[in-house]
């Protein structure tokens, strides 16, 4: 085999390790899903009285919020790789890995492709649970099939940040602790859940400009027909680059990286 | 491989910030041998097998195992060793079966292979009942065993154990040392790590012992021994007042001057044989009743602490080896 097959074989092989995992410890894909299952609820019921009059193209607030919860659960979605790096590194499983005479990239790229597999199943449900409380596509069937590549795509290269998380991280709690306390806000400032015109005017540019905003507006764009602009290829060019960069820095890591 | 030595390390360094793990350490292995690393936490053993293992690259210095030099052949290398650590390295959310499975996909036996192996791994181990629970189900011991049966998927011939039986119940123990043993009956080159100075004592052919990165002695567990004195009688009397009479009875067998301590009399011996019959004989002759007579080896415990001035388990268990 050549050595571009082995990288296939032990991406595969490791991916199918941590897909195994999924049903064997359900709470922890329960817990992914459920948060933005609550976030749904909470949102459309508590705050959507008051957010929907405010709304750009006269949108329901399903309409508006559903794209933009979606983008925030696939961005998430990636936490089990922090997860399960920080943990393989605990438990001496990564020193395991780095003394076999496999692709130095396997350990990431089987995590990250695995990951594909769990987001396909938070978009399922948070779609089912949207079509509950009232959201409709508003796009064609192309629209559509392109819009959940997209998020598909949102949610690879963000795993790739959450690999690095891991890689970096003391711990399992602090890679827990680093994804919700700097990634967390920065969802909320974007229009995942509010028009950025209700911000405040110093904070309008910054969520103009936050990448998520861009990734919402897409998703909005393709599931319920907003003018798109750029927001779409702006999109696709930031999810690459950004798995690019922290795939990049996370391969470092991981040939550096000391079992602790 | 060179001159059939299996691992074979020169001037090796290594530090993290202000602590220097490795002061200069080299190491010579026979290929076919048990070769123990010996010393208290902190002093350097896991430093010494991770970069023996690839996983660390010296600072200065240079290592080859089985011919293989481990910074630049590294990729090489990888093929040629097992390495089973102080944390059982297995997935806890796979089966048994499928823990092996995968490592022998990773050293591209391919599938059926794999899975053959693993199925032999399992049955030499003593796990095929558990092959296909969930790891996180396992006894201590059955991880460590599942551990050590990863570490030997590909038959490498040269296995690294770094501490392989730390936290294990008495018997498991045992029983990960006979399977240890079985595996160098078939001709595999061991070098392991240990704080356990009975473990290195029954497993190892030659011992380096190991204190603040540098080695301080190496030999024969048997050699290490002979350097704090060779074999003693013991002797605990009936009546501790005719200990001045008994010392002057035994002298005759003794290869130095009798001793007490701690109310037994310590005889040196110039060799075991017969020695406990010759006492018996003169102290009865003396009319010296007798409690209690037993050969006591030396212990490495006792060669460490004439080395180091300090038992094994006592000293450097908080310095972190990383």
């Amino acid at each position: 085999m050549s050595s571009l097959s082995y990288e296939l074989s032990d991406m595969l092989v490791l991916a199918r390790r941590s897909v195994l995992r999924i049903p064997r410890q359900p709470d922890l894909l329960v817990g992914f899903t459920i948060q933005p299952v609550m976030f749904v609820l909470l949102f459309v019921y508590v705050f959507g009285g008051a957010i929907e009059g405010t709304l750009p193209f006269g949108l329901d607030y399903e309409d508006f919020l559903i794209p933009g919860i979606i983008v925030q659960s696939m961005v998430f979605g990636g936490f089990v790789t922090a997860l399960g790096l920080a943990e393989d590194l605990k438990k001496g499983l990564m020193d395991r890995f780095r003394s076999l005479p496999m692709s130095r990239s396997a350990v990431l790229t089987g995590r990250t492709l695995a990951d594909v597999s769990t987001n396909v199943v938070q978009l399922v449900v948070m779609l089912a649970v949207g079509l509950v409380v009232g959201f409709r596509f508003g796009t064609s069937w192309w629209e559509v099939t392109a819009g959940i590549l997209l998020l598909l795509l949102i949610g690879y290269a963000f795993s790739w940040v959450f690999a690095f998380i891991g890689l970096t991280a003391s711990s399992p709690e602090a890679a827990n602790a680093y994804g919700f306390t700097i990634l967390f806000p920065i969802t909320f400032l974007s229009s995942a859940f509010v028009p950025v015109e209700s911000m405040p005017s110093w904070l309008q540019p910054v969520a103009e400009h936050n990448p998520f905003t861009t990734m919402v507006d897409a998703a909005r764009a393709l599931f319920v027909g907003t003018p798109a602009g750029n927001d779409i290829w702006l999109s696709v060019a930031w999810s690459v680059g950004i798995a690019l960069v922290f795939g990049i820095l996370a391969v470092w890591r991981y040939r550096h990286v000391i079992t602790r | 491989m060179a001159g059939g030595l299996a691992i074979e390390a020169e001037g090796l360094r290594k530090r993290y910030g202000d602590v220097e793990a490795l002061r200069g350490v080299d190491l010579r292995v026979d290929a076919g041998t048990v070769f123990g690393l010996l010393g208290p936490n902190g002093a350097g053993k896991t430093t010494a097998v991770r970069i023996l293992t690839t996983l660390l690259p010296p600072d200065a210095g240079s290592a080859r195992v089985d011919g293989l030099d481990v910074v630049h052949d590294a990729a090489r290398m990888r093929e040629r060793i097992g390495l089973a650590g102080q944390y059982a390295a297995v997935d806890e959310n796979l089966t048994g079966f499928e823990n092996l499975e995968m490592v022998g996909r990773l050293y591209h036996l391919g599938r059926t292979p794999s899975r053959e192996r693993a199925r032999e791994l399992l049955d030499d181990f003593d796990l095929s009942d558990a092959a296909d629970r969930l790891v996180r189900t396992y006894s201590g011991g059955m991880r460590r065993r599942l551990d050590l049966a990863a570490a030997l998927v590909a038959r490498p011939p040269v296995l690294f154990l770094d501490e392989p039986t730390t936290g294990l119940d008495p018997r498991s123990r045992i029983g990960l040392w006979e399977a240890i043993e079985a595996l160098v009956a078939q001709g595999t080159t061991v070098l392991l790590t240990t704080q356990y100075l009975d473990e290195a004592d029954r497993l190892a052919d030659r011992i380096a012992v190991i204190d603040h990165g540098l080695v301080i002695a190496e030999g024969t567990p048997d050699e290490l021994k002979a350097h704090v004195g060779g074999e003693r009688l013991e002797v605990h009397l009936e009546d501790g007042d005719r200990t001045g009479d008994a010392l002057a009875a035994l002298t005759t067998i003794a290869a130095a001057p009798p001793s007490r301590e701690d109310g037994a009399l310590l005889v040196p011996l110039r060799s075991r044989g017969g020695a406990i019959a010759a006492a018996v004989r003169r102290l009865d002759e003396a009319g010296i009743g007798i409690h209690d007579i037993a050969l006591r080896s030396p212990t490495l415990d006792d060669v460490f602490l004439e080395l180091t001035g300090h038992t094994a388990e006592a000293d450097g268990a908080e310095e972190a080896e990383r």
